[in-house]
């Protein structure tokens, strides 16, 4: 069971308080009702599926209640870093190269 | 005196306590603090099972967790039957029984035995080989019989009455393993106030101290010195010792899941002792002390009993002062075996000699023993051992070759060498590296926040073991935050120190093909399958492991893995590194389903939630389903009344007169804020903006793409607040969408969502006598048409309690929900009940909800809805505000699959014979004559008996169904085709009068 | 709302009698007693940062603003439980909703009081009992007296509150209480062994 730093408890708790929400930074469009097929299949249908870091939301579901964004490396299921909902991507990331 | 070879004076067991035991219903004595094993070599019982393969005879190879051989059936009663179970491990408790496994019909004469013989048939890689055809041969003949033949032990076939216990626990040092190394550290940590906990699988601390006798800590010997230090431990309110607790697995951020084992060495175990307790433990930093395992020689028939692990028969000797044999050979590659045959002579038992591969050893031990007149061979090999339920004779020749000479003995004692536990560490994702000096894989790179001290860690000698450990130990709890203290490191006075030995086939191995020396005992893999599997192609690692079977047995190969990795790479030609070690498992040692399971069986397996009205429903007799966790009243069988019965009557029941159902299962979220209606605009596909307070309105929720996720009725209590109903199955996903979307989609509305589901009881009160029912007990609510018409809300009381009062309908009839706070649900709902009586109402529950509900079309999502179906779909397409801009879905809505001809709408169904009741589930076809496979058009999502339409009923999604008004459908049957008739989806009071009726 | 008068009946409208779930039991084992508390006023209080004061004057309990804290003050607690939302538990009758109701500041405070079941777990081996299910470190310099936090029991979601070094207050939805009860009675009887 991983732990998982919560950026609104300001610490870590355990996974078990937690549920994954899938990728991160995928905005909804304030006009999403004008938007082309095409956009909208990347919006809705299309995500990275990266290996290695990937920028991923959860939800400290039985904690706070609040959805968060994580850094997480698929690899070594390693927890980078984690923020707050709406804050943008961040540039560094801690301990990692590049 | 219990047993032959119980040598008075020796050992540490309290020879007046006996412990009286079976083995295979052969009545034998042992004393209190023996393991099974030492109890049955006391009486002189090597001989305690048949191997998994050949059903070979099998004797003890260990007296620990490594054991491949001795693996038994304990039975306290019919449903406890536990198999597999380690003798070395079991502690023995008077009235113990036990029995041998993997033999029929006796162990002496076993007629799978016959596998031995014919073996060369069963070769490496003999299952890949064989059973691969005919296919129909798997199920009638390979799996039945090959299971019957090589299964272990038998399982229970009846309910575990044992209890299970789990335990979070967090530390700031775990220090796993108890022996010399774990001890020394777990003090280091303790004495600086650090949280600390230490396990050990022993029933007793002190790990190689046990038969280490030329060990002294501190003035006392070493295992006086172990109790000492761990009654100390104890004592510390800041540790917590366990013992008979294996830690099995090793995770991510140093969590490590240990199994306690409660109750096993108990005679009687109370029922409010947990059988086993599993420990899921979060440690800051964790010290790894798991030593290391003696590996036997690879020779000619290595596996007849007697033949067992030199530091075994030490223990079994120092610890439980029992003599293995009386005229015992050793055979050694390294010098640990000669302070088991020093020992042995000592206590009075004959050596035989000692056989070593060694050319001209040197050392203390040899001196000593030479010292003793024992007889010493170097260069020389133990190359076939004589006997068959006994070990009766070694043969031992030059390892060069020459001149046989056979010995005559009772046992063997052999020693390889050793081999660092790094089980756990291997686990934690480490890497380990070979040293090739010692041949040994020891720990390397690190991947958590451990530290490996002592044998496991290829530290040699005692001494060199408390210093590494009490450093680790005191860092450890330093690197965790402690401060320093000034503590006192156990003083080293004598120890023994042992490296070095031999891996891979000793020169008895083979190459004769007749020749069986076994590498993996447990799953009987010999020096020869490990060659051969090089041979055929296998080289890697991992490959020969699979085809062998090498090292996945229960043991995990904890004595064979290095040896058959040693063989493989010579066989190859590599190097030992570049052929690399296998990966290793969790878990280190069999763990059972129980542990793993814990609290979490009978009721405690999952929460079963029951209404605040469920304790009425059930003195009233009703049948209940489950509904995810929930349980519903299903129907109320009156008289003896069948379901179908009760149903028929509970349905006319409501629209003649009156039913009370209980809703309260329903989801319900309260939305308020000022841009609550904002919100709900976004949410659900309806317009909310100009929704009064006070009136409601059945919403319909989307999906991003299009499809429905849930629907249920909302009423506008005031500007600002909401109360909205959802599904029973959907109230939690759904307030999780609405929660996703309201913080990281729409997060400047300022608007806040909270479950209200279990704050309300809900009792819906349908047909048309419902107002009158209702009315007498309500204070604060004009319950006239005009003041409350179809479709609204008002807050005021029932019974003097607040109530939110819904008028609405899932019936079809005049319509109430009437909402009280939860600990007033029973009461209202008996008054209401009272009140009913008086007009002859009806309780009803989810079945007759659900045939009501489908006579008027009402859909419920789920089960008319399939995640498939859009609005337009199911009919619904009047609940889309058509002058939105946007909502949720709006985007999808317009894909271009989801506007195209033809897709499946929801339609109703008659059967052309009234009386015929459709399968839910059942497909559609528009032409019965066509060939199979047929073109499926659609299928039946609800189907009913409907004894107020007097007729059989049935929804159904089918391709294009508006368009096929009045047509004639075909829904093929395994008895016959049925004919349907599309028809629109109300079947009772089409224009809708009996709202207001 | 609209609301009008419509008593119809002479006889006087009866008041409905509250069975609370569970009311009334206990489980005691060796250095820990189990014990269903009676029911309390509950409201679910959402608010901005910038309401914080006006809300915790009208309802006489300042609201703590950092994670896992609670305040309490003539037996009314409030318990942090996310960046915008409290727990508020009266135990002393009074309402707190209708103590929100005078406060203008942007706020929704929305009555739970029977939405919830709490349970007293106390005594020495109290949080071994809990730690029977909850994953969360109970020591007291992580989870100190007063710390408060939702979490999960097993399988259920609970709100957890430190009352005092071997005491805690369980609070969970109501249908879920049996479940709670068992596993911590069950989990009690563990931590007794």
């Amino acid at each position: 069971m991983l732990l998982i730093r919560c950026p609104y408890c300001e610490e870590e708790r355990p996974e078990l308080e937690f549920r994954n929400a899938g990728e991160a930074h995928i905005a909804r469009s304030a006009n999403i009702a004008g938007e082309s097929d095409d956009d909208f299949e990347k919006f809705f249908f299309i995500r990275s599926n990266p290996k290695g870091v990937i920028h991923e939301r959860w939800r400290h579901m039985h904690g706070c209640a609040r959805f968060f964004n994580a850094v997480r490396d698929t690899v070594t299921d390693k927890f980078i870093m984690t923020y707050k909902a709406g804050e943008p991507k961040p540039a560094k990331l801690p301990g990692v190269a590049k | 005196m219990s047993g032959a070879f119980r040598i008075p004076g020796a050992g540490r067991l309290k020879q007046a306590k006996t412990a009286r035991f079976s083995f295979d219903g052969q009545a034998y004595a042992g004393v209190e603090g023996d393991t099974l094993a030492s109890a049955l070599l006391a009486n002189g019982v090597h001989l305690v099972g048949r191997s998994f393969k050949y059903h070979r005879p099998r004797g003890f190879l260990s007296a620990g967790a490594e054991e491949p051989n001795a693996l038994v059936q304990i039975a306290r009663d019919d449903a406890r039957k536990t198999p597999n179970v380690r003798a070395t491990v079991q502690e023995l408790y008077d009235g113990l029984a036990a029995q041998s496994q993997n033999r029929w019909p006796s162990l002496a004469f076993d007629v799978g035995a016959v596998n031995d013989i014919a073996s060369p048939f069963f070769s490496a890689g003999f299952y890949y080989k064989t059973f691969m055809w005919p296919k129909a041969a798997w199920k009638s003949l390979y799996e039945p019989k090959i299971r019957a033949a090589a299964g272990l032990g038998v399982s229970p076939d009846r309910p575990d009455p044992d209890h299970y216990a789990a335990r979070f626990a967090h530390c700031d040092v775990l220090v796993l393993g108890g022996g010399a190394a774990g001890i020394a550290a777990a003090l280091a940590a303790a004495e600086t106030g650090a949280s600390v906990m230490l396990a050990d699988e022993q029933a007793e601390f002190g790990g190689s101290l046990r038969f280490e006798t030329g060990a002294r800590i501190d003035g006392q010997d070493g295992f006086g010195w172990a109790q000492g230090a761990i009654a100390k431990l104890k004592a510390m309110d800041n540790v917590r010792v366990l013992s008979r607790t294996t830690a099995f697995g090793y995770y991510a951020q140093n969590f490590v899941g240990l199994v306690e084992r409660v109750s096993d060495h108990l005679q009687n175990p109370g029922r409010e002792l947990a059988r086993e307790r599993l420990w899921q433990v979060r440690a800051k930093r964790v010290v790894l002390a798991t030593g290391a395992i003696e590996r036997h020689m690879v020779f000619a028939d290595n596996d007849r009993p007697g033949i067992m692990l030199a530091s075994a028969a030490r223990t079994y000797l120092n610890h439980y002062g029992v003599a293995v044999g009386k005229n015992v050979g050793v055979y050694t590659a390294n010098d640990s075996a000669y302070a088991a045959a020093i020992d042995l002579k000592k206590a009075g038992v004959n050596i035989a000699a000692i056989v070593d591969l060694r050319d001209n050893p040197t050392g203390p031990v040899i001196d000593e023993a030479r010292a003793l007149g024992i007889e010493i061979n170097f260069g020389r090999a133990v190359v076939r051992a004589g006997g068959k339920f006994r070990v009766t004779s070694m043969t031992v020749q030059p390892k060069n070759g020459g001149g046989e000479r056979t010995i005559p003995v009772d046992a063997v004692l052999m020693s390889a060498g050793w081999t660092p536990s790094v089980h756990l560490f291997s686990q934690s994702r480490g890497k380990v590296a070979f040293n090739d000096e010692t041949k040994r894989f020891v720990p390397g790179t690190y991947a958590q926040d451990c530290v490996s001290v002592g044998a496991c860690n290829g530290t040699d000698g005692l001494a060199a073991t408390v210093d590494e450990a009490y450093a680790a130990g005191a860092k450890a709890a330093k690197d965790a935050g402690a401060k320093a203290a000034k503590g006192t490191k156990p003083k080293v006075d004598a120890g023994e120190s042992w490296s070095r030995g031999m891996l891979g086939a000793a020169p008895g191995a083979g190459p004769d093909t007749t020749v069986k020396a076994f590498v993996d005992f447990q799953n009987d893999v010999t020096a020869k399958d490990i060659r051969q599997a090089v041979h055929e192609g296998m080289h890697s690692i991992e490959h020969v492991k699979r085809f062998t079977t090498n090292g996945m047995a229960t043991d995990q190969g904890k004595t064979s893995n290095m040896h058959g990795l040693a063989i493989a790479a010579e066989t190859l030609g590599k190097p030992i590194p570049q052929v690399g070690l296998t990966t290793f498992r969790a878990p280190y040692t069999p763990v059972t389903f129980g542990s793993i399971v814990g609290h979490a069986r009978g009721p405690l397996f999952d929460p079963t939630r029951r209404t605040a009205i469920h304790p009425w429903a059930e003195a009233q007799g009703a049948v209940f389903e489950d509904v995810g966790q929930w349980k519903r009243a299903w129907y109320f069988p009156k008289g003896g009344e069948d379901m179908h019965a009760a149903v028929d009557r509970e349905c006319v029941g409501v629209r003649k007169t009156a039913g009370l159902f209980d809703a309260s299962t329903l989801g319900k979220i309260e939305v308020v804020g000022p841009d609550a209606a904002k919100f709900m605009e976004l949410l659900y596909t309806n317009p909310w903006e100009k929704l009064e307070p006070g009136r409601c309105r059945y919403g319909i929720m989307l999906r991003e793409d299009g499809f429905i996720y849930d629907d249920g009725v909302v009423g506008r209590l005031a500007p600002d607040r909401f109360h909205v109903t959802t599904t029973t199955g959907g109230a939690p996903r759904v307030m999780n969408h609405m929660e996703d979307y309201l913080q990281t989609e729409f997060p400047h509305l300022n608007v806040w969502l909270s479950s209200i589901t279990e704050q309300w009881a809900v009792i819906a009160v349908q047909g048309p006598k419902s107002r009158n029912i209702i009315a007498p007990l309500v204070e604060g609510i004009d319950m006239s048409d005009e003041a409350l018409p179809h479709m609204s809300v008002r807050e005021g009381k029932i019974c003097g309690v607040p109530t939110r009062l819904f008028r609405m309908s899932f019936t079809g009839e005049r319509g109430f929900e009437v909402n009280v706070p939860a600990d007033y649900g029973q009461a209202v709902w008996e008054a209401l009940w009272a009140e009913g009586q008086k007009h002859g109402a009806v309780a009803y529950g989810t079945e007759t909800m659900h045939v009501l509900r489908a006579e008027k079309g009402y859909i419920i999502v789920g089960q008319d809805t399939d995640g498939t179906v859009t609005p337009n779909d199911a009919g619904l397409d009047w609940a889309v505000g058509k002058k939105k801009t946007d909502f949720v879905g709006i985007r999808g809505l317009a894909r271009p699959d989801l506007v195209a001809k033809g897709r499946k709408q929801l339609v109703g169904l008659k059967t052309k014979d009234t009386k015929v009741v459709l399968e839910e589930g059942a497909q559609i076809v528009a032409d019965p004559k066509q060939s199979i496979p047929m073109k499926m058009i659609g299928h039946v999502t609800s189907s009913y008996w409907s004894e107020n339409c007097g007729r059989s009923i049935a929804l159904a999604l089918v391709a294009g169904g508006r368009d096929r008004m009045g047509e004639t459908l075909y829904v093929p049957m395994p008895n016959g085709v049925i004919e349907v008739e599309v028809t629109g989806m109300v079947f009772f009071d089409e224009k809708g009068e009996r709202l207001n009726g | 709302m609209v609301k009008a008068a419509a008593k119809t009946t002479a006889s006087a409208t009866p008041s409905a009698e509250r069975r609370a779930a569970l009311a009334g039991q206990t489980v005691s084992a060796t250095g820990v007693a189990l014990a269903v508390l009676p029911p309390a006023e509950r409201i679910s209080l959402r608010a901005p940062e910038a309401s914080v004061a006006a809300l915790s004057k009208a309802l006489g309990v300042t609201l703590p603003t950092k994670p896992k804290t609670s305040a309490s003050k003539a037996g009314r607690t409030a318990l942090w439980l996310g960046p915008d939302e409290w727990l508020v538990i009266d135990e002393a009758g009074k309402d707190p909703l209708a103590d929100c109701a005078k406060v203008t500041a942007l706020h929704s405070a929305v009555g739970i009081s029977h939405r919830n079941v709490a349970f007293s777990v106390t005594g020495p081996a109290a949080a071994a009992a809990i730690n029977g299910g909850c994953p969360q470190d109970l020591s007291l310099e992580v989870f100190p007296v007063g710390a408060a936090s939702r979490t999960i029991l097993g399988k259920s979601e609970i709100v957890l509150l430190r009352s005092g070094p071997d005491a805690f207050r369980v609070e969970c939805w109501r249908s879920f209480s049996d479940y709670v009860f068992t596993l911590l009675s069950e989990a009690a009887s563990d931590a007794a062994a």
